[in-house]
């Protein structure tokens, strides 16, 4: 959702650092943004939640699995092309968030 | 064709982003635990608490690097495809275990020492594709 916003709100516009606040005061009047932050929120709160009873090292795989769904949402909902090389990176980022969260 | 120009912004902004977020974490983590948790959960009790918070120098720090780090996520995903930057910036894990083995002496078992490998090894690969995938801009 956060994405999508700064796309919309960067359309067809070129890059130059004076423009950078331009962007962000864009981006704040911009209804895609809050529901991005709504649910970054959520997410937060509900991990916080799931951590007070559950392992950490029940926690980490899915801490992963966030990386394989950010992947997955960047294809099909924000259209984006997603190499093989950049879907092996995405794989092994997540084994390795598994690994780093999880170890003891 | 991608830009050198916007591979080395974009770099640029990966870099401050994995830096950022766990020192603004590291600063307002340290700041709460001087200040403690809240005595009861009332309202006043909770004032108090906050008040507390906000008298100290690290939460501010910590807050203020905060939000400069997700003002560069937020212009950073204007460009960058999230796909490119998801991954890349795990490489915060790095910087946080990297944190709390030098600055405050943890011991980094070697599993996490091998996730932070697979970690770099991922975020490389993601690093040589191209940041935007879409039209530049």
């Amino acid at each position: 959702m956060l994405t999508h916003a700064m796309k919309e709100v960067a359309r067809g516009e070129r890059w130059t650092w004076r423009i950078a606040p331009l962007r962000i005061a864009r981006a704040l009047a911009h209804g895609s943004l809050w529901m991005g932050v709504g649910l970054m929120a959520l997410a937060f709160f509900s991990f916080i939640t799931l951590l007070s009873w559950a392992e950490i090292s029940f926690v980490a795989p899915a801490t992963a699995a966030n990386y394989i769904a950010g992947a997955l949402g960047s294809k099909f909902l924000l259209k984006e092309r997603v190499s093989k090389t950049r879907w092996a990176g995405v794989l092994l980022v997540a084994a390795g968030v598994a690994l780093v969260c999880s170890a003891r | 064709m991608i830009s050198k120009s916007l591979r080395a912004r974009t770099y640029l902004f990966i870099a401050f982003i994995v830096v950022s977020n766990p020192l603004g974490n590291t600063f307002l983590r340290a700041g709460m635990s001087r200040t403690g948790a809240p005595s009861h959960w009332t309202a006043q009790a909770l004032a108090l608490f906050f008040w507390k918070a906000f008298q100290s120098g690290a939460v501010w720090l910590g807050i203020g690097l905060l939000i400069l780090f997700f003002i560069c996520y937020m212009l950073l995903l204007s460009w960058a495809d999230y796909s490119y930057v998801l991954p890349a910036s795990a490489a915060s894990y790095v910087v946080v275990a990297l944190l709390g083995s030098v600055v405050l002496g943890e011991h980094v078992p070697l599993g996490r020492w091998i996730g932070i490998g697979l970690i770099c090894a991922g975020g490389a690969l993601v690093g040589r594709t191209s940041p935007a995938t879409g039209r530049e801009n």
